[in-house]
């Protein structure tokens, strides 16, 4: 069985020293070992910007495409694949500005991959724009006066299109980080888990420090049941989406993957690709 | 008797056209006579005419004919539209429900029958169009038995009932034009016997999408869209049957960014769509381009630009298909033009997608998707699987050393690299669009970004794809050389068979390879005649632009561009093609 240090490679990170993405990277690692995967058993397919180099990060497979597609390109890989744990990542431009239509229907479709949101409510590689998950007012290079647009609420976005996994947690957390990225990949379906991970260049207002004020841990909300959706939602609205945890759990709703007729165990890339001339003769005889 | 005619039904969307046309086609086609048909048609579910045109032959026939010999018409508008095609003694079958008339000028004979009457009291007034085969087939002088076999494949699931109707309806509508076809003096368009041979009747799309499967594709990422969304539909029916599916995605680029991510994982994929999609597309062919992941894309071309004209015959995205991504990037494009070529070329273009480890592009048009025609029987030990430099399951990899990554990128003689898929142990590798090094590393360095370019694009220094054009270059001192591309295959034959008659020295090239292009090929056939006329779907004249660049001869190359949404005539090719000569130039 493979140690989290297996899953490290030789290259070093050119992430900005401090950033949030070291304990994205750090969780994902210890992750796929707690799960005794095996470094060719894992794909990370990532999206453009500072978090899209992760794919390169993790000794693992790893494709780095363009930006905003992660999420079709690594679904179209597990259905290659369904042996393969694939893992998306990738920034809160790539997910919920360029990338937002894939992610609705990604949590729709529900194939069983694990979507991490490494969100910095910034645009650091460009050198500091708004995203959608600025809040209003915030200030940057493209809104010297503010921003004037409303913020996404990608946790509350997911429960109302049907997620079946939606967590969230901080890259001060790497206990908790790892437990959750465990969870998401273990989960049967689309996991969804935003990741409060901070820029420390381009970010000044929701540094570390923001977080460890603003952030509430699901542990201490009494009782709190992750099957409910409409507490989940309920939640959420109460502290304007700052909780860190596993939100909201439906582990009923099958994937996508088990609701395709003709779709068998083996992995579609293991099966022969050659038709019987039996099989030529029969699909001929439609066009007789 | 006769031995080739056309016939042609009419009236609003909606109303069984489709069903009329399809219904006496495939009794045709399995008597053995030769089919082509097409289909006018518009953006919308119910209403606004359409039409269904099917020539008819004794012989092999690839393209739609000048004229028109049989009308049948659910409206006034199908006769006002279309009447002015019939020759000198045409026949207009027309329901009497509407009084039709005929315009001014028009020397066809009308056949009031009541088709919608006969229906109603066979049972249903929908069966108006079988009772409108009927009357057809009255004409053509074939048996009504020869439909029982059709609708029962039909209606099996209907139950009896509905395929004695239907029977019914047929023999209805015989009965009522052979009475009254004894009082007209009509001429004689009773069909010659067939040669009775076994043949398949299908549309572009259909033998793509059969292609596909045959070819290996089992996962498809796709978007509706017309004219491609039969390749999509065919794919939905079949695919589960053999482990794979089709995802409909949100958008176009997720379709192709899926079917990347699916072949990236070791199954062939592909997406199919038009323009406007393919237009979305882009970015991801050249995503496609720079990890060097096969892809199969398929653009069935439709009027441009923008919306266009989604239901109708255009050539214009030519230019588009070979240099829309940005930056460079190996691409193979190729254009089948005809039916059975659409199914071989596209099981080719899987093997090539993976052999060269790009994007591999199917251009057809409208007219080609769509256009339902007799095929050959295709030819299952013709079906080749070739995978290139994939590694194989089977395949033991060497342990890797001192966290060594896989040379995925691994430079080479003829700049195809080892292919392996993830999963694999040993086989570690990182893939990015960014510029990389042999095991995929981004890596920027100016020594290794050329190394880099030089491999990906001298990639396809050596294609080979069987017949990258036709040539029927009969002469070696031609007058005019005519080159088309996809559907005008068949038209510009005949075009040229009645230039030949003429006395004229004709040749034909058939572009079938777009890119690489085929340089050397094309040149040998220009050289030999006097003038070039490139006859293209289009306004600007993109073919004709891509064979000035690349085997120049500007002077002798003369652009005829039809771009009015309809498919070219043989008729009109010939009138330009004499025109030139005539005069000189155009």
């Amino acid at each position: 069985m493979a140690t989290f240090k297996e899953f490290r490679n030789k290259v070093k990170p050119n992430w900005c020293p401090g950033c949030g993405d070291f304990t994205v990277l750090a969780s994902m690692q210890r992750a796929f070992a707690n799960l005794g995967k095996e470094p060719e058993e894992v794909a990370i397919v990532s999206g453009i910007g500072c978090s899209g180099r992760i794919a390169g990060y993790v000794n693992s497979y790893g494709f780095h495409g363009v930006h905003g597609r992660s999420l079709p390109i690594a679904q179209g890989l597990k259905l290659a694949n369904r042996d393969l744990t694939v893992v998306a990542s990738g920034g809160d431009g790539d997910g919920f500005a360029i990338g937002m239509g894939h992610t609705v229907h990604a949590i729709r479709r529900n194939v069983d991959i694990t979507y991490i949101v490494m969100d910095n409510q910034i645009y650091g590689l460009t050198k500091g724009q708004t995203s959608p998950r600025s809040e209003m007012g915030f200030k940057t290079k493209s809104t010297p006066n503010g921003s004037i647009e409303a913020a996404i609420s990608p946790m509350e976005m997911a429960l109302t299109v049907g997620a079946g996994f939606v967590a969230q947690t901080v890259s001060s957390d790497l206990k908790g980080m790892t437990a959750v990225i465990e969870a998401g990949i273990k989960h049967k379906g689309f996991s969804l888990i935003n990741v409060y991970s901070p820029c420390v260049t381009y970010n000044k207002i929701n540094t570390y420090d923001w977080f460890k004020q603003n952030l509430t841990s699901l542990d201490d909300i009494e009782g709190y049941d992750p099957s409910n959706r409409g507490k989940a939602m309920q939640t959420l609205m109460e502290h304007n989406g700052l909780v860190t945890g596993i939100i909201y759990q439906n582990s009923e709703r099958p994937s996508y993957e088990e609701l395709i007729k003709g779709y068998k165990e083996e992995a579609l890339v293991k099966q022969d690709l050659n038709l019987t001339e039996d099989q030529f003769d029969r699909l001929i005889s439609e066009f007789a | 008797m006769i031995n080739q005619l056309s016939w042609k039904v009419g009236g609003q969307q909606g109303e069984g056209i489709d069903s009329a046309g399809e219904t006496l086609a495939t009794v045709l086609n399995r008597q053995g006579y030769f089919l082509f048909g097409y289909r006018h048609f518009s953006s919308r579910i119910k209403g606004g005419h359409s039409n269904t045109k099917i020539r008819i032959s004794t012989e092999p026939t690839s393209s739609i004919s000048d004229d028109l010999d049989i009308l049948v018409a659910f409206d006034q508008e199908t006769i006002d539209l279309n009447s002015y095609e019939l020759i000198d003694g045409g026949v207009i079958l027309a329901d009497a429900k509407f009084n039709p008339t005929v315009p001014e000028g028009i020397k066809a004979h009308l056949i009031a029958v009541p088709f919608t009457k006969i229906a109603e009291e066979v049972g249903m007034a929908q069966m108006k169009n079988m009772v409108a085969v009927g009357a057809s087939v009255a004409l053509l002088g074939i048996s009504v038995e020869s439909f029982r076999e059709v609708l029962t494949d039909r209606f099996a699931k209907k139950g009896q009932q509905v395929i004695d109707k239907n029977m019914d309806a047929i023999t209805r509508g015989i009965e009522y034009v052979k009475n009254e076809a004894t009082n007209l003096s009509i001429k004689d368009f009773s069909l010659a016997p067939s040669d009775g041979k076994k043949r398949l009747y299908m549309i572009g799309n259909d033998a793509i999408a059969f292609g596909a499967v045959a070819g290996g594709a089992r996962l498809m990422a796709a978007y509706p869209i017309t004219p491609s969304s039969e390749i999509m539909e065919y794919l939905i029916r079949r695919l589960p049957e053999f482990g794979g599916t089709v995802v409909q995605t949100e958008d176009e680029i997720a379709a192709i960014t899926m079917a990347i991510g699916a072949n990236y994982g070791g199954v062939r994929a592909l997406t199919a769509s038009a323009g406007p999609g393919l237009s979305l597309m882009t970015e991801a062919i050249g995503l496609a381009g720079m990890t060097e992941t096969p892809v199969v894309i398929i653009d069935t071309q439709r009027g441009g630009p923008s919306t266009g004209l989604p239901t109708k015959q255009e050539q214009s995205d030519i230019l588009a298909m070979l240099y829309s991504t940005h930056g460079e990037i190996p691409k193979i494009v190729i254009a089948p033009s005809s039916v059975e070529e659409c199914f071989y070329d596209t099981i080719e273009a899987f093997n090539l997608a993976e052999e060269y480890q790009c994007p591999v592009i199917i251009v057809t048009d409208l007219a080609l998707s769509l256009g339902k025609q007799t095929v050959e029987p295709l030819d299952y030990s013709k079906i080749e699987i070739r995978r290139g430099k994939l590694v194989t399951d089977e395949e033991e990899l060497p342990e890797l050393e001192n966290s060594e990554l896989f040379p995925r990128y691994g430079f080479s003689e003829d700049g195809v690299s080892r292919r392996v898929l993830p999963g694999k142990k040993h086989g570690l590798h990182h893939v990015t669009g960014v510029e990389h090094n042999e095991s995929g590393r981004p890596f920027e360095g100016a020594v290794n970004r050329k190394k880099m370019m030089d491999k990906r694009l001298s990639k396809l220094t050596n294609l080979s794809f069987p017949n990258p054009i036709h040539a029927d270059t009969r002469h070696e001192d031609a007058d005019i050389l005519i080159v088309g591309i996809n559907s005008t295959y068949g038209t510009i034959q005949e075009a040229m068979g009645r230039l030949e008659a003429d006395g004229l020295k004709v040749n034909h090239a058939h572009i079938r390879q777009l890119m690489p292009f085929p340089t050397e090929q094309l040149k040998e056939q220009m050289e030999k005649a006097k003038k070039v006329i490139v006859v293209e779907n289009n306004a600007t004249g993109q073919l004709t632009s891509l064979i000035k660049m690349n085997v120049g001869m500007a002077e002798k190359l003369v652009h005829v561009g039809k771009y009015d949404g309809n498919p070219f005539l043989p008729m009109e090719i010939y009138k330009e093609c004499k025109e030139l000569l005539v005069h000189g130039n155009v």
